[in-house]
């Protein structure tokens, strides 16, 4: 295969004639905003910076000098009034995209996202749809300390009404955000600053305008027979490194790619628990009343409980705000060591 | 029977013989960063009079009857009544029209009957019924009509929100704009002075309205705000200080906004001066903050619906027996409407989880316990 760097190159596999494009995340962003952009003019960005900045992690560049003011629409810095603004225009008919620069400042808004999104299709008894998009990196990224590095997963994902997607790769960043714009109702979407350079390859199929993945099915990533390991954003990739090096032990790991935190894709985790007999949740965010939390608690009351060959346990991020020296900002969020530390627990090796 | 000779009385008398139209003097209304405002006469035609009188004695009598119904725990949960501020929500909408947007906080009944809710359907929901507005599930806090968003809970909130419709207004090309309200409490909410700013920046056709009735539930405007002149709380934004227990005030102050949105100069707030007879809520009598007084000075000197009464009898536009029957069909309309409001049955059990997403296939919804698998349908 030839493989080249940059963008969207394409390149030409030697074993078939499909085409393969190098497609960084960011770039998956934004060309799926572009293509909603021009498939539907109700459909509009706002967010601090994403017109003539180019979007403070330059996740919507291009867009303003092709789309104009009127589309790509630049906010000061007040949360609450321009998300309140988002909403009441998905009220009236548009489809906006509301960005946080990133989640940690949707809690300036949350009452907007909650109880003026979230729960106006059901306190309206189906009168009143919401359909906006939420989006913005969530989660720790590197050295930006305490107040930027929250993961929002399990706050939004408490929450009914809402749908909350947390895309890993490429794939998902695309098929997902399309899914995402294109839906009648509010998403939260929660990217990962440390993702938005990592490329990855995407099919033709894939790199196809109305390329979309459902929300609320998660994606076995890799298939395997000893145990299960449900994660979802950037520890997707973790998952599947401490995979690799478990493998070379002679343990098989099934890692599953949540993409959707709710709806939670319980069928998936449970059939892959009851092939396995084993499950590991790993995820950025804190270990109380989380992702993880929620997991093993549906698996506890459901059909896969009878096949567990040892109690689910959790890999989280420690239970402590964010430092900001890098030895300790490595020490607290899950690292691969203890994905296969927390396997070998488990699997009782 | 009186009832009888009245009508005999009415109908013997042609309208022929009432005056078609008077214009009225209104008060002057103060003024912010503006070199003009609403005129100081109004003409009222016959035909718009008794509209206005029809429709501000169905929302007195309508929440009168939501207070008996909530004293005899008909009613339950929050209910933040609206008699007294009658000529704001008529005469607001005597300055707009139904394809405009509006959207308030929670005292929201007169507004969802005047953005053409029926008394039938609002006091339904009050009680929780299938039938009411919102099919039991949002309450008297969260009832909606085509262009009226509501009703809504947390205040402030609402007044992004409207500046958000307001930009839709403007991106879709239409020449519609939104009404905005919020109370003299809410006018301190930092999510206000945020919406300020970028409806002037982006020009939104948006009319902020703050109804100040004087007391924020049990405080008093003194007390919680260091500036009272609502009108000027805008800042860069034009203003205007109304009397908003005169319904024509309100609708030509409302005319006047309007007509500043649409030319496209961005927004403008209005104050209305209007009263609440009620507490601020059935839980709350409404004396520990205010004197009796108070209350019984305002309903004998200021109350709307006599106010208008009184212009019209005084100007031949109406008769005593005439208004009296339109009284007679309000209460029956009312009496309808709390007798069927009090038998139509609660929701029906499959409907608890519907309507979480929208255009969705049927998902199963976790109920009380991990065994109570219930249905959410669209």
């Amino acid at each position: 295969e030839c493989r080249l760097g940059g963008s969207a190159k394409r390149s030409y596999s030697i074993t078939s004639c499909a085409s393969v494009f190098q497609v960084n995340v960011r770039d998956a962003l934004n060309q799926a905003m572009d293509e909603e952009l021009e498939r539907d003019e109700r459909v509009f960005l706002l967010g601090e910076e994403v017109a003539q900045y180019d979007g403070a992690y330059k996740v919507s560049r291009g867009l303003w000098k092709k789309y104009g003011d009127k589309r790509i629409i630049d906010t000061p810095i007040t949360e609450m009034g321009f998300a309140g603004i988002a909403v009441g225009a998905a009220f009236a008919g548009l489809r906006p995209i509301c960005e946080f620069m990133t989640w940690n400042f949707s809690m300036q808004a949350i009452d907007q996202v909650i109880n003026s999104a979230a729960k106006t299709y059901y306190m309206s008894a189906g009168f009143q749809t919401v359909p906006i998009v939420f989006r913005g990196p969530n989660g720790s990224s590197a050295g930006v300390a305490a107040q930027h590095s929250q993961c929002f997963a399990a706050w939004y994902g408490h929450c009914p009404g809402l749908k909350v997607v947390s895309p890993w790769n490429s794939e998902d960043a695309r098929g997902l955000l399309k899914a995402a714009i294109r839906d009648d109702n509010p998403v939260v979407f929660l990217e990962n600053e440390m993702m938005y350079g990592v490329p990855f390859e995407l099919s033709e199929e894939m790199m196809h305008k109305d390329f979309v993945i459902p929300i609320g099915k998660a994606k076995v990533e890799r298939q395997g027979t000893h145990i299960t390991l449900v994660s979802h954003s950037r520890c997707v990739g973790f998952c599947l490194d401490a995979a690799a090096v478990l493998a070379k032990e002679g343990v098989e790991c099934e890692v599953v790619n949540l993409r959707t935190i709710r709806p939670l894709d319980v069928d998936t985790i449970e059939a892959s628990v009851m092939k396995t007999g084993n499950l590991v949740t790993v995820e950025g965010g804190w270990p109380q009343y989380g992702v993880g939390a929620e997991i093993c608690a549906r698996i506890m009351e459901g059909p896969a409980f009878n096949y567990l060959d040892a109690p689910a346990v959790r890999v989280t991020g420690v239970d402590i705000p964010m430092p900001y020296a890098k030895i300790l900002e490595d020490h607290s969020v899950p690292q691969i060591k203890d994905i296969i530390f927390s396997v070998k627990k488990v699997l009782n090796m | 029977c009186r009832h009888e000779a009245a009508s005999v009385v009415v109908s013997s008398r042609s309208y022929a013989d009432f005056t078609p139209e008077a214009t009225f003097d209104i008060k002057k209304v103060d003024l912010h960063r503006l070199e003009e405002g609403p005129p100081l006469t109004s003409t009222l035609t016959r035909e718009d009079g008794l509209k206005y009188y029809r429709t501000m004695q169905t929302i007195r009598r309508m929440e009168l009857k939501a207070d008996q119904l909530y004293k005899q725990k008909i009613i339950r949960g929050f209910c933040h009544l609206y008699d007294g501020q009658e000529a704001c929500a008529v005469g607001i909408e005597g300055g707009i029209t139904l394809s405009d947007h509006l959207i308030t906080a929670y005292r929201a009944h007169g507004y969802t009957l005047t953005r053409g809710g029926t008394v039938r359907e609002i006091m339904a929901e009050l009680t929780g019924r299938r039938e009411g507005i919102a099919k039991g599930k949002g309450g008297s806090m969260h009832m909606y009509t085509k262009n009226f968003y509501g009703g809504n809970g947390i205040v402030g909130a609402q007044v992004p929100l409207g500046a958000g419709v307001a930009l839709a207004c403007k991106y879709l090309g239409t020449d519609q704009l939104c009404v905005s309200l919020y109370g003299d409490g809410a006018a301190n909410q930092g999510q206000i002075f945020e919406t300020y700013n970028m409806a002037s920046l982006w020009k939104l056709p948006i009319i902020f309205i703050c109804e100040n009735n004087q007391y924020g539930m049990g405080t008093s405007v003194e007390r919680a705000s260091a500036s009272t002149e609502y009108y000027k709380r805008g800042d860069f934004i034009p203003g205007l200080r109304v009397d908003g227990m005169d319904v024509l005030c309100v609708r030509e102050a409302t005319k006047f906004a309007a007509d500043h949105c649409r030319s496209g100069k961005g927004p403008i707030l209005m104050e209305l001066q209007t009263y609440r007879y009620h507490g601020h809520s059935m839980s709350d009598p409404g004396v520990s903050y205010r004197t009796r007084e108070e209350i019984q000075e305002v309903r004998s000197k200021s109350d709307p619906i006599s106010m208008l009464k009184d212009r019209m009898l005084s100007n031949n536009m109406a008769s005593v027996e005439e208004l009296k029957e339109i009284d007679i069909e309000v209460r029956k309309e009312i009496e309808d409407a709390a007798q069927f409001a009090t038998t139509d049955p609660e929701p029906p059990l499959d409907d608890l989880c519907s309507h979480i997403y929208a255009n969705e296939k049927s998902f199963e919804v976790r109920g009380a316990t991990p065994w109570t698998k219930l249905t959410s349908h669209s």
